[in-house]
């Protein structure tokens, strides 16, 4: 049977104004969790529903997940000190295809609180090309730590504060002009990604899309966390928390 | 020797703690993390004689202590749920009880129908659905529109017939009265309340069809109200829910007069939650020296 866990914050440390980096004690979820799935966390007396949040990396008894606090769950999320315990379901939903070796030339693009579930897959894949795309210079995080796992990490930033001045998928746009690309795997904000799945399919590249939506169960039963498919009927929308949050780009439409 | 089993319209129940329709789906997600035959049945996600895609997303909104929900009644269909699902979900060891929803009284009719040739315990009728444009909710509302529809599906129905009750309406005692002298063999209560979420920084609504039923802890007092006055008007079995969290909870619903009760919202908190309810209900049995769980169902004493 599945369950959920009480698990212990070892680690936790804001790395920009109002994200915060959280480490987890959480052996069987480490174990078993794939790049991309996400943890559905139980964040306090003053909220009822739990909160879905991205799996950012993984090390043999740890879980690691950076969120931006949005609302009133995260704001409870983010007063947990080291040492307190938490009820985490996970790892959940459907991830990453990363298959070891089959994509030679692997492409990830990211943008704001969207680069933390590209992370563990960036650490998996054999040397992709990353775009990071951010708000300013304040707002760059795990540069980094990225670097550490691609030599081709590039960041851009909307205002040129910081790397190139302007969007990421001016960069994916223009990279795949000139270099091989097998696949394209992004996360982050709407716009974005209906430009990085215009960019795909118009290149007929294949490509795997993250997506989020407001959760309610987290295991694919109350259907709340709709996204919108290309098929028909009862097919139309899919859940996120359960057949996705990855989804090819083909299959959706990101009308919502 | 605490004795959790019950009947109601003749079918017996192992524990009075069912799954509410529409947020269990048909089990196979909530299977992965209990053992669904420790419950004492299955409320499936709601049906209509033809599939249904459901409403646009944002389909979910919290609120204090509650959820706003718009699915819409995604479901495969009434034929889709007899071939495939029945068949799944009778190898397991509870009852089964397919709600359905329809638009017209020959829908409901058809319905009951197809239901009645599957091997399933009970029907509940919804009328109560605040998330779609026809019938639904507009069925629950009217006691002469409730009471001949009930008498209408009874003729076709063959398996005891559970009426689900909507809270939108002046009184609800009127409602459970035109669905018992229609032929209903039990009712269900409460469906969920209508609401609205405002985004104030767009000024729209967070769910985009606008409206949604409010469920969870939030809507409880409501529903206890309800319950109790329903008791003391109709003589059929009450199925009694609204934002059950724990067995406390569960036995409030029954002392004001619940048969069995059901849980929705919980679950998705605690996936497992109708197993620690169980425990809960027979931890406050014993506590109060109580052998079988009948012995709490309308004994509430007024101020």
């Amino acid at each position: 049977m599945k369950r959920s866990y009480n698990c212990e914050l070892i680690y936790k440390k804001e790395i920009a104004d109002g994200i915060f980096d959280f480490r987890i004690n959480a052996p069987d979820i480490a174990s078993s969790a794939q790049c991309g799935q996400f943890l559905h966390i139980k964040c306090g007396e003053g909220t009822l529903l739990r909160r879905p949040v991205s799996i950012c990396d993984t090390s043999d008894n740890t879980v690691r997940f950076i969120f931006e606090v949005r609302g009133k769950g995260t704001g409870e999320l983010a007063a947990f000190k080291e040492g307190d315990f938490t009820d985490v379901l996970g790892p959940l939903g459907h991830g990453f295809t990363t298959d070891n070796g089959k994509y030679k030339n692997p492409v990830v693009i990211g943008g704001g609180i969207g680069v933390f579930p590209l992370f563990k897959l960036v650490k998996s894949l054999n040397d992709p090309t990353v775009f990071l795309g951010f708000r300013n210079k304040s707002r760059v995080v795990m540069s980094d730590e990225f670097a550490e796992y691609s030599k081709n990490v590039t960041i851009a930033t909307d205002d040129g504060s910081f790397g190139y001045s302007g969007f990421a998928v001016e960069l994916l746009r223009e990279h795949i002009k000139t270099s091989p690309a097998d696949i394209i795997y992004a996360c982050g904000p709407m716009p974005m990604l209906r430009a990085v799945k215009a960019i795909a399919e118009e290149a007929d590249i294949l490509c795997e899309i993250s997506l989020e939506q407001r959760m309610g169960c987290g295991i694919g039963a109350c259907l709340v966390c709709s996204c919108e498919t290309n098929r028909d009927g009862t097919d139309r929308y899919a859940r996120v928390c359960k057949n996705g949050p990855v989804f090819l780009s083909t299959e959706v439409t990101l009308n919502d | 020797m605490i004795d959790m089993s019950t009947e109601i319209a003749g079918v017996k129940f192992k524990n009075p703690i069912i799954t509410a329709s529409g947020t269990f789906g048909f089990g196979e997600e909530f299977g992965e993390y209990a053992d669904l035959s420790e419950y004492g049945g299955i409320c499936v996600k709601g049906l209509t004689l033809k599939p249904r895609a459901g409403n646009r997303p944002p389909r979910i909104a919290e609120t204090p202590s509650g959820i706003l929900n718009s699915v819409g009644l995604q479901n495969p269909g009434v034929e889709y749920f007899a071939e495939h699902d029945v068949p799944k979900l009778k190898k397991l060891d509870t009852n089964i009880i397919a709600n359905m929803s329809g638009n017209t009284t020959e829908e409901y009719c058809r319905m009951a129908e197809i239901l009645s040739d599957t091997d399933i315990s009970m029907i509940e009728m919804n009328i109560s659905c605040p998330n779609v444009k026809c019938g639904g909710m507009s069925f629950g509302t009217d006691a002469k529109t409730v009471e001949a529809l009930t008498k209408e599906v009874k003729k076709y129905a063959k398996k005891p017939l559970i009426v689900k009750l909507s809270p939108n309406v002046t009184s609800v005692k009127e409602i459970a009265a035109a669905a018992e002298s229609g032929g209903a063999d039990a009712v269900s209560l409460i469906n969920t309340l209508l609401g609205m979420v405002i985004d104030v920084d767009t000024r729209k609504p967070v769910l985009a069809n606008n409206t949604g039923g409010l469920s969870g802890p939030a809507v409880r007092p409501v529903a206890v109200r309800m319950v109790y006055e329903v008791r003391n008007t109709v003589k059929i079995p009450i199925i009694g829910m609204g934002g059950i969290m724990s067995g406390r909870d569960a036995v409030e619903f029954m002392i004001a007069g619940a048969d069995i009760t059901a849980i929705g919202t919980g679950m998705f908190i605690k996936p497992d939650l109708i197993l620690s309810v169980k425990k809960e209900i027979s931890e406050y049995m014993q506590k109060h020296n109580i052998k079988s769980c009948k012995e709490i169902v309308n004994t509430l004493s007024l101020n």
